[in-house]
């Protein structure tokens, strides 16, 4: 009587790298070869999220197609033959690579300082990196508009960090406008809505309205977005803390799971904790309750405990 | 409900229905990642319509907002129901199989028409009208509700008054359709669950009126267990008033400050002879005591479980040692037991859960090892194989029906204590209209509001709520 | 929703504006008076949330009254609508005609690109610096016939603009001041082969009788006698294809949507027309603006919708006001409504403006500039014909392709493809532009070759020398004059690698620069970039800064090295690149590169 309603999916079957695969319908192409064990790359995809398939990294060759394809976002389809690691992919893996480390501080990207050797990418060659801008010039690009300069610099996303709250810090030169924190804080998940982006071209940026600071917008602080965020762009303050003054040390820390302690919804967290101390907090992506959510209690009410002894 | 309580359906149906009321609850503030769930569900189509007396961060989601006048809960599901049954959309075939009472039920609501309905509650007829024949007509709908059902001097009224809406459509016992309280605070599941009410040993099952079951807790513990239902707060305070009651043990509560009138509760808890309080913090109530005994914070400095509002056991975990002399709750009570006399056997959480298992049914299949690979279960499960309970009362659904029918109540919508004037209402209205503002409860402050956890946390936004 | 305004109040002609488009507020909760209903009810659901789609409209109507749209009038915009203000501000700030920060009432948009630069367009701009005049850069405004362009915008009351083609540093300081000269009717300076424009500077382009006098509305009986099956397969037969840029064959679209289950169905045309060099869809609208609605209403009549939107560009003052026209007066007339001729037929047509972003030609990018979200490119598959406008099956369609289906449904699909070549069936508008004798709007039957058509404009200036030829716009390849006789046809073009796209031909002879030319280019497709993909994002900035230094005699590591580094950026774009911007955002360039040997290495020298 209990039934819980379960959809049948059928079988699938592809090429992949010369291999025959069988992958359930409605998977997309990058987890078929994970299946396989095969790595691709990826930034901008996010396995709770709605696959923006923006920052093309994950690109492969698919038989029949024109041009390269989105791994993360394609589905597979019967008798489809895929590549993943040919000239072609490897080629446009290396300038995507180039082309955000030449533009984005990538320094607290996991994964990028391996993958730009993997593929022998080299930012460097674009020239030195132009000026950072100053603090909110970026958010005042006019759409259509721009200041080309001489070509000699490599122009960025360098500007100053923004720091506007005690929960968490925004720095943008880290931003590979890979969406996530937008749809974390929207239609995904939060559905605050509180960052958009904002402008065009290589002046898009993730913004407030009107580039408010943090607590003039919609923002709860629930740090959906930093759970997200595959750059470090979006940071605890605490962790940026920690960084700054050269104490941050993953070694040192556990992470446990437990029960957010304030309402009756029940949201795992995962405490991280250095030196008896949590540090951050994040939520699995993979648990029924939260799909790695929190809202602003779970996420920085920690502070209470270890506000004990001061009170 | 009907048997034990808790909420009927897993968040995820709500993701899955076509129609959910929020009836008391403003869960994107409350139960912010309930509401996610709830947001799921509004995505892909569902209905949403919120009945507050507030215009809440909710209800401005809602498809339909119901501001209904305080405390008029009842009338307005009674008017719901009449409009039900006199269009002809309840569900013959159900209710005459899966539940009793039906007859008297109809009869008393008989006198809700809508111009009544409009009447008590200040919602226009033709809303009423279509909010309750979208609810009749949905193929799956859910209702849940918080402190604006639960926090009320008729609060078993209200629930019951919801429970009939769901009995009339057959809107409980379907993947999809269900009857859900939020737990306002972490682990009042839980405690429940635990027997720690008056009323109930641990799995719900009855103090007074399960023989068999009392019996099998003193094989257990060897002690005698008196057949009679213990007291709850407001009675306890009661019996403080009488002088019936004496000693008091408070764990991680802090009647001084949540208690409505908190004069009254400060003169009584300090007028006790013997005060023990136990927490994590030196709470209001602490600092009345004979004795504090200082807890570790459960969630994070000892192991064990909570249950969540969809009957979710989960285990929580110890990530820090506790500060100073503090201890772990179950070390404190299984020591208590010892110097008291009574060496409780166990001396870790899982040990203590193992022993819990044994007596409760509801919980047989839980053991620690399958409570981290699940995630989590949802009660019943009744043994190793049992994956748990998505949602309850599918017997509803067996021909013939499983168990016992589910009864309908009526109910009689009763006039609320603080009636609000007109007067206030409208400059209530008025606020509200000028913006979001922070939500004022004319109730009882919601406890988790006041508890030393949220005064030591401090949003970082700058104005609002 | 639950928003978080800023509780900021806008004027009163903010509000006003706000108002105009969407009506007054009903209730309190969108910032009318109090009413007791307001403190029992509301509904903030589903169907308020649906109202997204009038987000673009209203942000024209305060900038039109405005001039720019302030934060307190953002926020009123976002309270009717039910819309996140950083949403609002993200969509906002995508439009490069909207202002988000105060600017003068008045303001000269000067076409800086590569038509009007090849008419002295860079030294205009200078003078217009040195008179004091207030003027922005623009992309290519569609006047290029007429090149210099310029568009003035006056907000206001009564918001004026005026096209000044060519323009002159008075005609500009004129217009600002209010003295605007009457738009000047198209010139079709072609006497023979006229189908698609026969109509053009003979029917009184405001007169839906004249229209019909010249033979208007015969079209639509036919196909109400043919049927919707029977318009199809004549289109289907006429291998009519696309003529926006894809050449996709038409009959195939409308028959995957006229299929398709799911309703409602939408049809768009799609008349955003910001490709540089090219004029041909604003010429047939401010001229024959009638028979864009005939034609939409045989293929919503053709494919089941009922509902069919124009994207017109932002820049195109009196296209829109022709449009507008002949949409109400089509309506007055029963030729658009519920009940089309009698015939029990429903259709009718929305009109939407665009913006200032060429991005949102592009047709997923279109939708989502319709539904009031950013004109980002969606991912294909889905294609349009599945999950299009509001995710229903749609049909998409240029102006042009949807003007072929008139003379489709009257003489039949088999007699049309008979005209043009084997593939390219029917006749082509071509915009001739640049250095040539008569730039203007000509027809010919595909398969006429590149020097034909140049004859046809009198050839380059007298003493002037053939240097190069841009075939299909900024997105499209440089040919040389040694491809006089390369046959203009989607497969002829194709198989020497280079485009008809959206039927440019602009002409280069001795006086004119290659390197800005290039750099030009680069600078558009970096200003157009939505932004969204990496490979397109950075890409073109990257392949600008290389031209600079090649351009500056500045190369790092040699002319070779920089040219195998724009080679690699090419690529990448070409390979990974979500939509048609990023893909051939190079190929021009590269062409030029290559094939004009625009930059020389040091070996060559
Ligand atoms: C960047 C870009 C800009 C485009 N601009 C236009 C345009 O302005 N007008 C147009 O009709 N098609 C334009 N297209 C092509 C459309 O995406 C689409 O293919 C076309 O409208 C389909 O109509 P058709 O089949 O009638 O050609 C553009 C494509 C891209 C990639
Ligand atoms: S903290 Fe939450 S509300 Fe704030 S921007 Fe991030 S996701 Fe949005
Ligand atoms: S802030 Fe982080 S999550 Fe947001 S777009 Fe930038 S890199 Fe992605
Ligand atoms: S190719 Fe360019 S315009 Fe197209 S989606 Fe990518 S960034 Fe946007
Ligand atoms: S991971 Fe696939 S495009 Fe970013
Ligand atoms: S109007 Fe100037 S280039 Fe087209």
């Amino acid at each position: 009587m209990s039934a819980v309603p379960v959809t049948l999916r059928r079988v699938v079957e592809l090429e992949i790298d010369g291999q025959t695969v069988r992958a359930m319908e409605g998977q997309t192409i990058l987890q078929a070869v994970r299946a396989l064990d095969v790595e691709i790359p990826t930034l901008c995809w996010g396995e709770t999220l709605t696959p923006v398939n923006a920052c093309r990294v994950c690109m492969v060759e698919v038989e029949g197609s024109r041009v390269l394809v989105p791994s993360c976002a394609r589905k597979v389809e019967p008798g489809m033959v895929v590549r993943t690691n040919g000239d072609r992919v490897r080629h446009s893996r290396k300038m995507v690579l180039e082309f955000l480390a030449s533009s984005v501080d990538l320094s607290t990207t996991p994964n990028a300082a391996r993958w730009i050797e993997e593929y022998g990418a080299e930012p460097d060659r674009y020239g030195p990196a132009a000026p950072p801008a100053a603090a909110g010039e970026r958010d005042r690009a006019h759409a259509g508009h721009h200041h080309p300069g001489d070509g000699q610099t490599a122009a960025t996303v360098a500007q100053p960090v923004k720091i506007d709250n005690e929960s968490y810090v925004r720095d943008y030169s880290k931003c590979i406008l890979c969406y996530k924190c937008v749809e974390g804080c929207g239609e995904d998940w939060q559905n605050t809505f509180a960052i958009a982006v904002a402008g065009r071209g290589f002046d898009a940026r993730i913004a407030t309205e009107f580039d408010a600071p943090l607590p003039d917008s919609a923002c709860v602080y629930c740090g959906n977005c930093i759970a997200v965020c595959p750059t470090g762009a979006l940071m605890f303050k605490s962790e940026y803390d920690l960084r700054h003054a050269g104490q941050w040390d993953e070694e040192r820390q556990t992470q446990t799971d437990t029960i957010c302690p304030y309402c009756g919804v029940g949201c795992e967290l995962t405490l991280h904790v250095q030196d008896n101390e949590i540090v951050k907090v994040t939520s699995p992506l993979d648990h029924s309750v939260t799909h790695g959510n929190l809202c602003v209690k779970g996420r920085f009410g920690f502070q209470f405990v270890q506000n004990r002894e001061k009170r | 409900m009907f048997g034990a309580g808790g909420g009927t359906s897993s968040y995820q149906e709500i993701e899955e229905t076509d129609l959910i009321v929020l009836w008391g609850s403003n869960a994107r503030e409350t139960h912010p990642i309930f509401f996610h769930h709830v947001l799921k569900g509004v995505h892909a189509g569902a209905r949403l319509v919120v009945v507050d007396p507030r215009r809440t961060s909710s209800a401005q989601w809602a498809d339909n907002w119901l501001g209904i006048d305080v405390g008029t809960d009842v009338g307005l599901a009674n008017t719901i129901a009449r409009e039900i049954i006199h269009a002809g959309l309840h569900n013959r075939e159900f209710i005459d199989r899966a539940t009793t009472g039906f007859e008297e039920f109809a009869a008393n609501v008989e006198q809700y028409t809508l111009e009544e309905g409009e009447k008590i509650t200040g919602i226009p007829a033709e809303i009423i009208r279509d909010v309750a024949h979208a609810y009749a007509r949905a193929d799956r709908a859910q209702i849940c509700w918080t402190l604006g059902i639960t926090e009320h001097h008729n609060a078993v009224d209200n629930v019951l008054a919801l429970i009939n809406l769901a009995l009339l459509c057959g809107h409980v016992g379907r993947w999809g359709s269900g009857l859900n309280p939020l737990r306002g605070q972490n682990n009042v599941q839980g405690g429940g669950d635990m027997g720690a009410i008056p009323n109930r040993l641990p799995g719900f099952q009855d103090l007074e009126k399960d023989h068999e079951a009392r019996t099998k807790f003193e094989r257990a513990w060897g002690v005698e267990i008196q057949p009679r239902y213990g007291w709850h707060l407001t009675q306890m305070f009661e019996a403080m008033e009488r002088g019936d009651l004496t000693a008091l043990y408070v764990i991680g509560e802090n009647p001084a400050q949540s208690e409505a009138d908190t004069t009254r509760a400060w003169e009584l808890l300090e007028g006790l002879g013997h005060l023990v309080v136990q927490d994590i913090f030196l709470t209001a109530t602490a600092e009345l005591a004979h004795v504090v005994l200082p807890a570790s914070a459960s969630w994070c400095e000892a192991e064990g479980t909570v249950t969540n509002s969809e009957r979710r056991v989960q285990r929580v975990r110890k990530a820090l040692e506790p500060p100073g002399q503090a201890h772990d709750d179950i070390e404190i009570i299984a020591e208590l037991g010892t110097r008291l006399g009574y060496p409780m056997g166990w001396s870790t959480s899982e040990d203590a859960w193992t022993e819990l298992r044994s007596l409760s049914p509801m919980h047989a299949g839980m053991t620690y090892p399958r409570l981290e690979e699940l995630g989590g279960i949802q009660w019943p499960c009744v043994d190793e194989q049992d994956p748990g309970s998505p949602f309850l009362h599918g017997r509803l659904w067996a021909d013939p029906l499983e168990g016992p029918p589910a009864p309908f109540h009526a109910v009689d919508q009763a006039p609320p204590v603080d009636e609000l004037t007109e007067d206030s209402r409208a400059t209530a209205t008025r606020r509200r209209c000028a913006g979001r503002r922070r939500s004022t409860s004319r109730r009882r402050t919601a406890s988790a509001s006041t508890s030393s956890r949220a005064s030591g946390f401090r949003s970082p936004r700058a104005a609002g709520p | 929703m639950d928003l978080r305004l800023h509780d900021t109040e806008p004027t009163s002609v903010e509000r006003a504006a706000v108002d105009g488009v969407l009506g007054p507020p009903a209730t309190a909760w969108e910032g009318a008076e109090r009413s007791p209903l307001d403190g029992r009810v509301a509904s903030t659901g589903h169907a308020a949330r649906a109202q997204r789609h009038l987000l673009l409209p209203t942000l024209h109507a305060v900038q039109d009254r405005v001039g720019w749209i302030s934060p307190a009038a953002l926020d009123y915009v976002c309270k009717r609508l039910l819309i996140p203000p950083a949403e609002a501000y993200g969509v906002a700030s995508f439009y490069s005609l909207f202002a988000l920060e105060p600017r003068p009432a008045t303001v000269a948009h000067v076409c800086t690109d590569i038509a009007c630069m090849t008419r002295g367009a860079t030294d205009f701009c200078k003078r217009l610096q040195d008179a004091g005049v207030d003027w922005l850069e623009s992309p290519c405004l569609g006047m290029c016939e007429r090149a210099p362009a310029a568009l003035v915008i006056e907000a206001g009351e009564e918001p004026r603009e005026a096209v000044l083609a060519p323009a002159s540093v008075d005609s500009v300081v004129a217009a600002m001041d209010g003295d605007a000269p009457e738009p000047e009717a198209p010139e079709i300076r072609q006497a023979t082969g006229l189908r698609l424009l026969r109509r053009v500077g003979l029917a009184d382009p405001t007169s839906l009788d004249s229209y019909r006098a010249h033979g208007g509305y015969s079209a639509l009986r036919a196909a109400f006698e043919l049927g919707p099956a029977g318009v199809i397969r004549e289109v289907t037969d006429s291998k009519l294809l696309g003529r926006g840029g894809a050449a996709f064959p038409t009959g195939r679209k409308w028959d995957a949507v006229a299929r398709h289950p799911v309703r409602p169905h939408y049809l768009v045309c799609n008349a955003d027309e910001s490709e540089p060099g090219t004029f041909k869809d604003r010429i047939v609208i401010e001229s024959d603006p009638f028979a864009l609605v005939e034609a939409m209403t045989i293929a919503g009549y053709a494919t089941g919708c009922e509902h069919g939107y124009v994207y017109l560009r932002g820049e195109y003052p009196l296209a829109w006001k022709r449009l507008q026209q002949a949409v109400t007066q089509a309506r007055a007339r029963g030729l658009l409504g519920d009940d089309i001729l009698g015939q029990g037929v429903r259709f009718d047509i929305e009109l939407r403006k665009g913006a200032g972003a060429y991005i949102c030609g592009e047709e997923t990018a279109l939708f989502n500039s319709i539904e009031g979200f950013r004109g980002e490119p969606r991912n294909k598959p889905p294609f349009p014909v599945d999950e299009g406008l509001h995710g229903k099956p749609t049909v998409v369609n240029n102006v042009e392709s949807l003007l072929n289906v008139l003379d489709i449904v009257l003489e039949g699909g088999a007699a049309f493809a008979q005209i043009g070549t084997e593939e390219s069936t029917g006749t082509r508008l071509f915009c001739l532009c640049g250095c040539v004798q008569r730039p203007g709007l000509y027809e010919a039957p595909f398969g006429i070759t590149l020097g034909e058509l140049l004859d046809l404009a009198g050839g380059v200036l007298q003493g002037r020398e053939l240097r190069s030829i841009l075939l299909g716009g900024a997105a499209g390849v440089f040919v040389g004059p040694d491809k006089l006789d390369l046959e203009l046809s989607f497969e002829a073009t194709r198989a020497a690698g280079a485009t008809l796209g959206s039927g440019v031909v602009m002409v280069f002879d001795d006086t004119v620069e290659l390197a800005p030319i290039l750099l030009r280019i680069a600078a558009f497709f970096r200003d157009e970039s939505c932004g969204q993909c990496v490979p397109c994002r950075v890409g073109t900035v990257r392949q600008q800064e290389a031209l600079l230094r090649l351009a500056n005699g500045k190369p790092r590591g040699g002319v070779k090295t920089e040219l195998a580094l724009l080679g690699e950026i090419t690529t990448a774009m070409r390979d990974a690149s979500i939509c048609g911007l990023g893909q051939t955002a190079a190929n021009a360039i590269d062409s030029a590169l290559h094939g004009l040997n625009a930059f020389p290495t040091e070996e060559a020298m």
